[in-house]
């Protein structure tokens, strides 16, 4: 017998490649780009909006993955971290020291690359708007503002 | 100074390209499907009774393998000090987020919603929401069987109370110190539970193989522990338990707990041993799993008129939440160092571990000190304020210096203790005292200092031990296995840097095991207590030592030589007086084969280990004992711009003065002791759990609980004080976390000063210094 699930397939265009996957309505695109995926730099942390531990790009702007749901990305180029490769503001965050536990810097790479690529002259005040939304427990944030105006000063 | 190759240098963490580039794994980074999925029903009552649990139509739901309850482990209690808590409730809870039954089910979407479908029916008791509470003569009992409980030598419950733990100190005589003593001041402080916030929350796989092995892999601090504490608990073979530990994300002290290890693995076994994963929800990180003690402390210090401490009696209670586990310990550290850096003959601290209906408790980053700090240094500030002394000149004339003896009469030498007075010269220089305490900027606003000192020692066991085994690759890479976890404090890369120094190589030529694999790695105790770089450095520098040995034997026969003629360095094997003969290590380490075949050695293999010496228990009547094998100390300040019609501020300066001994390197150093400031800034300003009059947690997530963003930061000034400590691996002494330790103190201090109140709660928000009397 067959039994039909409440899941569609869907297809999302991941760090330059087309995948299909089965996926819920309800299903978060955080969800779907770990769970189905194996994406897994992408983190979750609080699952609530609160930390931008799960930043991706969309279309080249950040994006929260646990507010966002999957079916939503459809059509729409999604960018994890693993999609960057070496991309300046990685190697800016390994010079810099800007780096602990680790478990933040997927999000803070990306939220800081897209930052750079769409304001390649931030101002000190924009960086910090932006890096604003997301949590660093270990650091005191100084060496990550100091790795993205390394950048933005290239 | 000999020069160095890596010590002391900013080499670039081991660990960072692959976490720039996403690619490191954390222990719930696995998508494997054949994983079954746990997800905890938790109480939504800080006290009740359980009247019943009905898994029934959970049971049934799609997906849903089983639901297991507190009666799966009936009889077992689990506790550090005191085993009082149960892995999962039975017939009550004693805190708001308390684990009380896990769906076990075939994905994530199906545990969840099998959980929805386990009713639970509560009896409401009544709570106890704060030690002071618990304290009254009254008060009922959290645990009415703590005289039954299985509990340590050094601790001291005391049954029909709701004091878990009992630590004394008494030094000296309190009658002629409180005689000498021309001025006294008295303190009361208030410090909140909070929570620890890695940005990983924690998670667990376990696994009982066929042939009855145990597999678990967790988030932890303390792999070996848990191998330990399973044992014990479940009565297995230590020798069958194996657990993994990858990259952590974070830590503070939170992850040494031991607790959904436990309930992972009683799910397992109710499933036929299949693997499940447990991850915690942010609610559940803050509030089902520990968090950081609460602290009432009330001080009160006495002083000649010249400024000199004559007599000190404290009072702490600790506020360790339902179940005594690491904050019973806690107890006995803050006691240990209860003081702070002063030199004080005369001591009398209680420092009691009190049970309330709060979410329990477990180490975190400074291990107690950090809160007691605060009320000694605020009370030091009060003092100063009494005897109209500047407040820089009276820690001067007080702090311990080599020769004194601590709270618990171990002896200070000019190596177990950092220069104090150094640090707080730098500090007065850094902080630009002379400036003025107290500057008005405008008709609003003022610029204020305040400052803070203080000293941790580890309190580790007296037998606490790590070890570490040195191989090489063909190509002559020495592969370092280790024991202690990389949390990002820089571990891994610290330990390359002893191996490396040691063996005069390269660090590109020197590889660390990053996972932990208690099977494999040799054992470190736990990471935890700033202590690693002591304890594992040691262990690597002894390893070091055997391989070099080892080296110089098969290389003398090869060289027909002495191997005291030997040196190894740059990979290379040379006689001292002719360099110019020499072998490469490559043909040494996999043994040596002479043109003709014939071969000598065989595989180089070096070991290390490294135990704590002389340290011992405290008296359960004096508290005399030795807590730890070394004292680091620093001063730190902040300075603040201090609004006085709006009660805001905006915290502008901070500054770190630490004699950590020598610093391995210097970058990670400051780094992880910003982290540290930071965190301290964050908790004294913002962070406390806020519970309601039935003792609910009402903020446990990042959207009403929120730590610092980078628009909050002050600058910081960090500075290190480099007095050797003679047994640290080149010197060095404890670091992690000290940067946290004096700040709420500095922070409350100075905003005393700027709002001309004598603040004494925590988080120092606005609107309490507004209500502030
Ligand atoms: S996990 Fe998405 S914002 Fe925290
Ligand atoms: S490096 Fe650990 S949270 Fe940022």
């Amino acid at each position: 017998m067959i039994e039909f699930h409440d899941k569609s397939i869907i297809e999302l265009y991941v760090n330059g490649d087309l995948k299909t996957v089965a996926a819920r309505p309800a299903d978060t695109l955080l969800f779907i780009l770990r769970e189905s995926l194996g994406l897994t730099g992408t983190k979750n942390s609080c699952g609530n909006g609160d930390c931008n531990s799960c930043t991706v790009l969309l279309d080249g702007w950040p994006v929260k993955s646990c507010l966002m749901l999957a079916v939503e990305a459809v059509g729409h180029e999604i960018t994890t971290i693993e999609g960057l490769q070496d991309v300046p503001m990685q190697k800016a965050f390994v010079e810099k020291s800007a780096i602990q536990c680790g478990y933040c810097t997927p999000g803070m790479i990306i939220n800081s690359h897209a930052l750079t690529t769409i304001y390649p002259d931030a101002s000190d005040e924009i960086i910090e708007e932006w890096l604003e939304s997301n949590i660093c427990r270990c650091t005191g944030y100084k060496e990550i503002c100091e790795a993205v105006k390394s950048v933005i000063n290239m | 100074m000999e020069s160095r190759l890596a010590i002391g240098k900013n080499v670039i963490r081991v660990d960072a390209h692959d976490k720039a580039a996403g690619r490191t794994k954390y222990n719930s980074d696995v998508t494997d499907p054949s994983l079954l999925h746990c997800k905890m029903i938790v109480s939504q009552y800080a006290h009740a009774n359980i009247k019943s649990i009905d898994t029934s139509e959970a049971m049934t739901a799609p997906g849903v393998q089983r639901v297991i309850t507190g009666e799966i482990a009936q009889g077992i209690l689990t506790g550090t000090f005191v085993e009082d808590r149960p892995p999962l409730a039975i017939g009550k809870v004693r805190y708001h987020g308390e684990p009380i039954a896990v769906v076990i089910a075939n994905t994530e979407l199906e545990a969840k919603r099998g959980a929805e479908l386990v009713k639970i029916e509560y009896e409401p008791l009544p709570v106890l929401n704060s030690p002071s509470d618990s304290m009254k003569p009254n008060a009922f009992l959290v645990h009415e069987n703590l005289a039954n409980y299985r509990k340590m030598k050094e601790c001291t419950p005391q049954p029909g109370t709701n004091i878990a733990n009992n630590v004394r100190i008494r030094k000296g005589d309190m009658i002629k110190g409180w005689e000498e003593s021309e001025v006294i001041v008295e303190e009361y402080l208030y410090l909140p539970q909070a929570d620890h916030i890695a940005l990983e929350t924690r998670s667990v796989k376990a696994e009982i193989k066929p042939d009855g092995n145990i597999i678990i892999h967790s988030s932890t601090q303390g792999p070996y522990i848990i191998r330990k504490k399973l044992s014990r608990h479940f009565n297995i073979d230590t020798g069958k338990i194996t657990v993994h530990t990858p990259m952590v994300g974070g830590a503070f002290g939170g992850k040494a707990a031991v607790q959904l290890e436990m309930i992972a693995y009683l799910a397992s076994k109710a499933v036929g041993g299949r693997e499940v994963i447990l991850i915690n929800t942010r609610e559940e990180d803050m509030i089902s799993s520990p968090c950081r003690i609460g602290l009432e402390a009330s001080v009160k210090l006495g002083a000649t008129k010249d400024g000199k401490i004559k007599a000190a009696q404290i009072t702490y209670l600790v506020d360790c939440g339902a179940y005594s586990d690491m904050g019973a310990v806690m107890t006995k550290s803050i006691a240990s160092d209860c003081t702070g850096p002063y030199n004080i003959e005369n001591v009398y601290c209680d420092s009691l571990c009190v049970y309330t209906n709060h979410p329990y408790v477990t180490s975190f980053r400074g291990f107690g000190h950090s809160e007691y700090t605060a009320a000694i240094e605020r009370t030091i500030d009060k003092l100063a304020k009494a005897l109209n002394m500047d407040k820089i000149q009276l820690r001067l004339k007080n702090i311990a210096i080599p020769g004194d003896t601590t709270p618990t009469c171990s002896t200070l030498t000019k190596s177990n203790i950092g220069d104090l007075k150094k640090c707080l010269e730098t500090l007065k220089v850094k902080l630009k005292w002379e400036e003025g305490e107290k500057v008005d900027i405008n008709k609003d606003t003022v610029k204020c200092k305040g400052i803070s000192c203080f000293w941790k020692t580890s309190s580790t066991p007296p037998n606490a031990a790590s070890g570490a085994i040195i191989t090489f690759s063909p190509d002559g890479f020495a592969h370092l296995s280790i024991g202690a976890v990389e949390l990002g404090q820089g571990t891994k890369t610290a330990m390359a840097q002893i191996l490396a120094e040691r063996l005069k190589v390269d660090i590109k030529r020197v590889k660390v095991s990053m996972e932990i694999n208690t099977s494999d790695n040799p054992e470190h105790w736990k990471t935890v207590a700033s202590s690693t770089t002591y304890m594992v450095g040691n262990a690597v520098i002894e390893a070091a030592d055997d391989v070099i040995c080892q080296i110089k034997d098969i290389s003398a026969i090869v060289l027909r030589c002495s191997p005291k003629d030997l040196e190894v360095s740059g990979g290379k094997v040379f006689l001292i007086d002719n360099p110019e003969k020499w072998i490469d290590i490559t043909e040494v380490v996999h043994g040596y084969k002479y043109p003709n075949g014939n071969s000598i050695g065989g595989q180089i293999i070096g070991r290390g280990s490294f135990i704590m010496k002389h340290l011992s228990g405290m008296d359960e009547n004096t508290g005399r004992g030795n807590p730890g094998p070394l004292w680091t100390v620093g001063a730190q300040g902040v300075e603040v711009l201090f609004n006085k019609k709006e009660y805001s501020y905006k915290i502008i300066n901070a500054v770190s003065v630490i004699d950590a001994g020598t610093i391995i390197n210097p970058i990670v150093a400051s780094g992880v002791t910003m982290g540290g400031m930071s965190m301290g800034l964050s908790l004294a300003s913002r962070e406390a759990f806020i519970y309601d009059n039935n003792g609910i947690i009402l903020n446990p997530n990042l959207r009403s609980y929120k730590p610092i963003r980078v628009d909050e930061e002050p600058e910081y000034i960090i500075e290190f004080i480099e007095t050797p400590e003679v047994d640290g691996p080149f010197g060095a002494r404890g670091l992690g976390e000290h940067g946290l330790v004096g700040m709420p103190a500095a922070l409350i201090n100075c905003l005393s000063t700027a709002a001309e109140k004598d603040l004494n709660r925590f988080p120092l928000t606005p609107e309490l210094i507004w209500k502030t009397k």
